[in-house]
This record gives structure tokens, C-alpha cells and sequence, in this order.
């Protein structure tokens, strides 16, 4: 059973439903005792971070995701959930769950492209995911597999060992992250094809150890 | 710094009382008519993106497109979204709880341009589109830049400057702007570069060009010169003139950058 965390932040029926296409069992909850209870954690959220922070802190899941990151069990963040997994998001500027040491910064508005335009903010849409250190949920990934992204603001863990992927974007950020049971992904694994469909299918085949 | 961003490729569908109104001939004949079957086929060859327009004219049978909406959300793993009819915040949480990605809005927003700014509030403005149907006219004090807002499928003027509104919808929180030329719609004869490049220049948000593309030059076209971030797609798929690795491999071609493996 994987349970996908309730937190009034975004669309979770779409990670749900990739599930289902993928054949898995989850439930969609907010409940301490389900959470814990599940083999295998997914934290997704769209939205702004102050307003998530706060949904999670109301409803008590910030002890939870810490204790599911300690248990060992596989937790996956995607987008938002990757975001406040980190100490602290200058979207609202406020301190977030420190999971993983880091912080999420924003975009900045003078980012040109090649050709010296400004580029467009949010990041939208599909780009490259250069996976820069190898692991079971990254497996299969190849350099022209492209994944769909939604953002204005973009994670940057303290230490770069726990950068598993980086993508180009005005800058160089880490688009997936993690260490020990933790992988988070800023793009959207759900909505990214056949490609995310196996990431997903990955994470949920993996043992939780890098 | 480089940027890898992949141009879209958005096939569009109009969608009345849960039938596509377009006529398909795919080669391996899948089901005619049925928007589930063709967006797993364009999901399958290569789209980026896909849109869908409800076009039903009675409101009772609005609820057929959700089903439509929910259906397809099962099926493909690509962002969609979902325009016509969309009046409301709850018109757009019904959409968007069926599993869409993005609501689209365009004459309710002339209408209520408030719908624009509570709908970013409620759901992000990544969620929210705004379709703008244009048409070109002598420039003029009252429409300085030379196009000009309809409505009613061109059949209405609304006296509204193109350009001032797509950077008044970028103000109130869209994400995305969805420009139409009413002008190239239909013609086949390419989108309408000028004004899609003054409207992306102006807009720090996402433009997808819409309306006249009929063959993978056009395409290129608007995605150089006119600075589209997108572009939609209707006719040139949907009666088999060519498939979508067929128009990406001609972008690639062009040095494009596209999404080539799905």
C-alpha cells in the first residue's frame, strides 16, 4: 500500500491515478496512523509553499513526514512536496520541514536564453533531466527522455552529494534530489509520459537504500 | 546559459456532447469520434500537450464532458486542458477535480475579468489559460496595436486592444495565454507570425500560437520567428496529413528543440 499525503495543496488525484495505470494499491490520506502504516510514501502538492506549510503543520504532518523519512521506508517528494522537504523556501520566505539540508530559491527575472531573451517564469513545460548520480529510482532514465515541469522557484540542497539530477534552466538546478530512503523530483513524474510512468514503477519496486 | 526547454506540440480537439466533431483517419483506424481513443493515440505518438473544447451548446450536457474529462485523465499521462464553458471558479474546480491540468477561459473572461484573477488565486495561475480570439483591424487610437478582442467565434467585436489585454490577463495571474488568430484559422496557410510575436515579446508568460498551421513549416515559423512557446494543432493531425513524429522530426530537423522520445 502506498499512501499519497492529503494536504489541501494541488491536484493528487493525477499521482493516483498513474498508480492505478501502474497496478499499485494507495490510498489518499491524511491520517497519522495510515501514513505510518504504509509501505511506501508519496508527497506530492502544486501551490504555494506558506499556505502548505501551514496545512501540514495544522494537520500534523510534519512529525509524520519526519518519521517515515526515519523509519526507512521509501518517501518520494514531487514538485511542492520536493520544495518543502528543504529548511527553508524564499517563496514567502518561511522556514520549512528540513528534511533534507537546502533551500528552495526563486527563479531570477533577468534569466536570458542563448538568443538574450528573457525566459519565461514559471519554467513550464518539457525539458532534459541529466541524472548526475545513478540510482534504482533514476534507472532507466536516458539523456533524451524529457519531463514535464511546472515552477517558479527550484530546490538547491546544502550538500551536493544529494543531488541525483540537474536540468538547465537559465541555470543549472538539482531536479531530483535525495539520500538514504529520500529521492524528490521538482518535475512532475506523473505527468511526464511513458519516462515518469517508470520512475514511478521504479520507486515503486525500491527497497529504499540508494 | 543553455536552455534544453522543449517546444510543444498541442493537438486540439473539439468536443461536443462527448464526440469529437472532426472526422479521424488514423491508420490503424482507431474509434472515430470517441476524444478518450484519440488522445491515448496522440499521447502515444509524441503529443506534448492536449486541449480540449467543449463545444456542447446545452448546459445540461455539460456533465458529459466531465465524464469525457475523467475518462481521458485515466488514459494519458500528459498535462491537458480543458476550455469552453468555463464561466465560474466552480465551472473550472469541476474540470479540474475530473483530472485536468489547466482550465481554459476566453469570452467569460472579457466578460468577468475577475474569473482570471480568482481562479490563479484558487488554484495557481499555472492552472489557468487564457484563450484570446483575435482578429486584425486598422490600428487606431482605440486599438493602438492593430488587433483587436472578439468574441462569438469572430462574429463580435469587443472593442478591446489585443495587446493591452494580453498583458492585462498576464497582470491578473494567468499562466498561459492561448492566442487564435481568427484571420489564420482554417487557412492552413500558416499562423499569424506578427501577431503572435508582438503578444510573446510583450508577456513573460507562455504563448501558444493557434490557428492556420497546415503543414511542419508553419510550425517552425512560429516557433522561431514568431516566438511561440507552443502550438497548437488541429486538422493537419486529425485527418492524417501527418502524424506528430513526422512534424517533430521536421522541427528537429530545423534545429528545434523538441521532445523526441515518449
Amino acid at each position: 500500500m502506498i499512501a499519497i499525503i492529503d494536504y489541501d495543496a494541488g491536484n493528487l488525484t493525477s499521482v493516483a491515478r498513474a498508480l492505478g495505470f501502474l497496478g499499485q494499491k494507495y490510498v489518499i490520506t491524511r491520517r497519522k496512523e495510515e501514513i505510518l502504516a504504509a509501505d511506501r510514501v508519496i508527497f506530492p502538492g502544486v501551490g504555494a509553499a506558506a499556505s502548505a506549510m501551514e496545512s501540514l503543520n495544522r494537520y500534523g504532518l510534519d512529525l509524520v513526514l519526519k518519521r517515515v523519512l526515519d523509519s526507512g521506508r521509501p518517501l518520494l517528494g514531487i514538485c511542492l512536496g520536493t520544495q518543502i522537504i528543504t529548511g527553508f523556501s524564499e517563496e514567502g520566505h518561511i522556514p520549512c520541514l528540513n528534511l533534507i539540508p537546502g533551500r528552495v530559491k526563486a527563479f531570477s527575472r533577468e534569466m536570458r536564453d542563448e538568443a538574450g531573451k528573457a525566459l519565461k517564469i514559471p519554467h513550464m513545460g518539457w525539458n532534459q533531466v541529466r541524472v548526475t548520480q545513478a540510482h534504482p529510482v533514476l534507472a532507466d532514465i536516458g539523456e533524451e527522455d524529457a519531463f514535464y515541469f511546472v515552477h517558479g522557484y527550484y530546490p538547491e540542497p546544502a550538500d551536493p552529494a544529494h543531488v541525483l539530477a540537474e536540468t538547465d534552466y537559465g541555470i543549472t538546478f538539482a531536479s531530483a534530489m535525495g539520500f538514504g530512503n529520500l529521492v524528490a523530483t521538482q518535475f512532475h513524474p506523473e505527468k511526464s509520459g511513458r519516462p515518469g510512468l517508470r520512475l514511478l514503477d521504479n520507486f515503486c519496486r525500491w527497497e529504499g537504500k540508494p | 546559459m543553455k536552455s534544453a526547454m522543449s517546444k510543444r506540440i498541442i493537438p486540439c480537439l473539439d468536443v461536443r456532447e462527448g464526440k469529437t466533431t472532426k472526422g479521424v483517419k488514423f491508420e490503424n483506424n482507431v474509434d472515430i469520434g470517441d476524444p478518450v481513443e484519440m488522445a491515448r493515440h496522440y499521447y502515444e505518438t509524441g503529443a506534448d500537450e492536449l486541449v480540449f473544447y467543449d463545444i456542447t451548446a446545452s448546459h445540461e450536457k455539460r456533465g458529459i464532458m466531465i465524464d469525457v474529462v475523467r475518462r481521458v485523465a485515466e488514459t494519458i499521462f500528459i498535462p491537458f486542458s480543458v476550455g469552453g464553458g468555463i464561466a465560474s471558479v466552480a465551472d473550472m474546480r469541476e474540470v479540474l477535480l475530473a483530472g485536468a491540468e489547466k482550465v481554459s477561459v476566453n469570452s467569460a473572461a472579457i466578460k468577468n475579468p475577475r474569473l482570471i484573477s480568482e481562479g490563479a488565486e484558487a488554484f495557481g495561475s499555472q492552472c489557468v489559460v487564457v484563450g484570446m480570439d483575435v482578429k486584425r483591424v486598422e490600428k487606431s487610437e482605440k486599438i493602438p496595436s492593430g488587433y483587436e478582442m472578439v468574441i462569438h467565434g469572430g462574429r463580435t467585436f469587443t472593442g478591446i486592444d489585443a495587446l493591452f489585454w494580453a498583458e492585462e490577463v498576464t497582470r491578473l495571474g494567468a499562466g498561459e495565454i492561448c492566442l487564435n488568430s481568427i484571420d489564420a484559422d482554417g487557412t492552413k496557410d500558416g499562423y499569424e507570425l506578427t501577431l503572435t510575436a508582438m503578444i510573446a515579446e510583450a508577456v513573460p508568460i507562455p504563448v501558444i500560437a493557434s490557428g492556420g498551421g497546415g503543414v511542419p513549416v508553419h510550425l517552425a515559423d512560429v516557433l522561431t520567428s514568431g516566438r511561440a512557446d507552443a502550438a497548437l494543432i488541429a486538422s493537419m493531425v486529425h485527418y492524417g496529413d501527418y502524424t506528430i513524429p513526422e512534424i517533430k522530426e521536421y522541427l528537429h530537423g530545423a534545429g528545434i528543440a523538441v521532445r523526441r522520445r515518449w
